[in-house]
């Protein structure tokens, strides 16, 4: 059976810059940023004292949970990734009517690290004060992982897969390929993919103990996150979520759904903490080969490459991932295409990042534009060396573009490369 | 506290998990909430803790279980306020 072609005909996203589609082109394009101060960051004495936190009104809340899902409700990841999931449904031109049967051509696979982390804090409270009795109903369904993915099959009536991946900081950009490899074979017409990130002091606290995240911008958090730059001392922890529906072209054009791009295929790969990969650390071998191989699978030579979205976190990892793609792709100086990273703006949204960060690369193939790079007019001279300084750009550019590729890193050594095509 | 005074306060409770507004409006003694209500069985969880919380007074498992309709539950709590 020949494979099926996927494409892209919804998105959904909950940022720390922008909730909604519409206000988050606006965001990246203006390179707004979503970084601001925390007061509970600051009272519990963390070092870093700045994150990314989505706004959600209780207009936007209502809209998507019933009053009755609200009671003692207390998962901010849950919250994001329904309201992206949901918003990318709508926007898909799919229907939340519901139906007596199951939508069995329909499915998710929505990643997340944790799920309801304060939730599950509330929970261990309740325990150790012997009221486990009180937990009520919901601590299961907020705190599994599935969590998000059972939430949204609930509310859109999925039939087909319904499932949560966890990769770290790739989970995002790994549920669209786990999603396009589904529609791809013929399991499904559509997948609904992407990734949340519950926020707050109880999933950052880890990362802020390894001295992973900047100390030094307490006082001036929009200019905290500085992936590229000479003087990026660290990642921004933030938090959102990101969605995607994918569905079988033959599906699309039939019900004239907008198709934002087609998936072209991609990569998942781990280094196998071997060679300088570690737990903490990537192989370098290992993200060059998950970048070639993408390029192998989808038949496009490194020269049509229009735009780069890397991971990019802004710790002192940024010059080896510009010269792992500077390798990868054989490209370097004036040849390498055009690169940024959306943590300028939004910060590291860990399990959230690589799908927040793949919506924006679609709306850039979509919509004809690379956003610009915030915080980074002092280019870190390690990449000036490999790299055009102008491939940096830190003003919008306005370009036609047909291939984008998109690459996610994470602890555990795994990596994920993505690449997109503008439908024609 | 009187029998139609518990069940105007059950109503309150119940309210926000009922499913069927029309059988939660010709409630009676013999309403049974999953079956009536339609209330999600693992909901019936929560409004018992609702029911403890407003009443101030702890149901036990083996009440708990027998807790299905709008009887059993005036009958619980009766029995509970009085051994108060």
């Amino acid at each position: 059976m020949q494979n099926k072609r996927v494409v892209i005909t919804g998105l959904g996203v909950v940022a720390p810059n922008g909730v909604g589609i519409s206000d988050f082109t606006k965001a990246i394009q203006n390179g707004t940023s979503g970084i601001r101060h925390d007061a509970e960051l600051e009272r519990l004495q963390f070092s870093c004292q700045i994150a990314g936190k989505p706004i959600i009104t209780d207009a936007v809340l209502n809209e998507y949970f019933t009053p009755l899902e609200l009671r003692n409700f207390n998962s901010s990841g849950i919250m994001y990734g329904v309201i992206a999931g949901m918003q990318a449904w709508q926007d898909a031109g799919l229907s939340f009517e519901v139906q007596v049967d199951p939508d069995w051509d329909s499915g998710t696979i929505f990643g997340t690290g944790t799920s309801g982390i304060d939730k599950f804090r509330e929970s261990i409270y309740k325990i150790d004060h012997f009221e486990t009795r009180k937990l009520g109903s919901t601590a299961v369904a907020q705190t599994m992982n599935s969590g998000i993915s059972a939430y949204l099959a609930g509310k859109l009536g999925l039939g087909n897969q319904v499932t949560t991946n966890s990769s770290a900081c790739t989970t995002g950009t790994e549920s669209i390929l786990m999603g396009f490899d589904r529609i791809r074979s013929g399991q499904a017409k559509r997948m609904l993919v992407g990734s949340t990130s519950d926020s707050g002091p109880y999933i950052w606290g880890g990362f802020d103990a390894m001295r992973v995240c900047t100390f030094k911008h307490n006082d001036t958090p929009e200019e905290g996150s500085r992936p590229m730059s000479a003087t990026a001392s660290g990642f921004v922890p933030s938090s959102g979520a990101g969605a995607l529906v994918l569905e079988d072209l033959e599906s699309a054009l039939a019900r004239k759904a907008t198709i934002y791009a087609e998936v072209l295929g991609g990569t998942i790969n781990s280094g196998g903490q071997r060679g300088e990969g570690t737990m903490t650390a990537p192989n370098s071998v290992a993200v060059q080969k998950c970048i070639t191989d993408a390029l192998q699978q989808t038949g496009i030579q490194a020269s049509a490459i229009d735009t780069i979205n890397g991971h990019l976190t802004a710790t002192s990892k940024d010059s080896l991932e510009i010269k792992n793609w500077t390798e990868a792709l054989g490209l370097s100086g004036t040849d390498f295409p055009p690169i940024n990273s959306l943590k300028s703006t939004v910060g590291h949204c860990l399990s959230a990042a690589g799908s927040i960060e793949c919506v924006a690369t679609v709306l850039q193939l979509h919509h004809g534009f690379i956003f610009p790079n915030r915080n980074c007019s002092d280019l870190h001279p390690e990449i000036a060396a490999l790299i055009d300084p102008n491939k940096v750009p830190q003003q919008m550019l306005i370009k036609d573009l047909t291939i984008a590729i998109k690459a996610s890193f994470g602890f555990g050594d795994v990596n994920a490369c993505v690449v997109f095509k503008k439908y024609a | 506290m009187k029998q139609e005074a518990i069940i105007d306060q059950l109503k309150v409770i119940v309210k926000p998990y009922v499913t069927d507004e029309q059988a939660f409006s010709n409630l009676t003694e013999a309403t049974d909430f999953i079956n009536d209500l339609k209330i999600n069985s693992a909901n019936l969880i929560d409004v018992i803790l609702d029911i403890e919380e407003f009443f101030a007074i702890e149901i036990d498992n083996t009440s708990m279980e027998r807790m299905i309709d709008v009887q059993s539950a005036v009958a619980i709590i009766t029995a509970k306020l009085e051994a108060q």
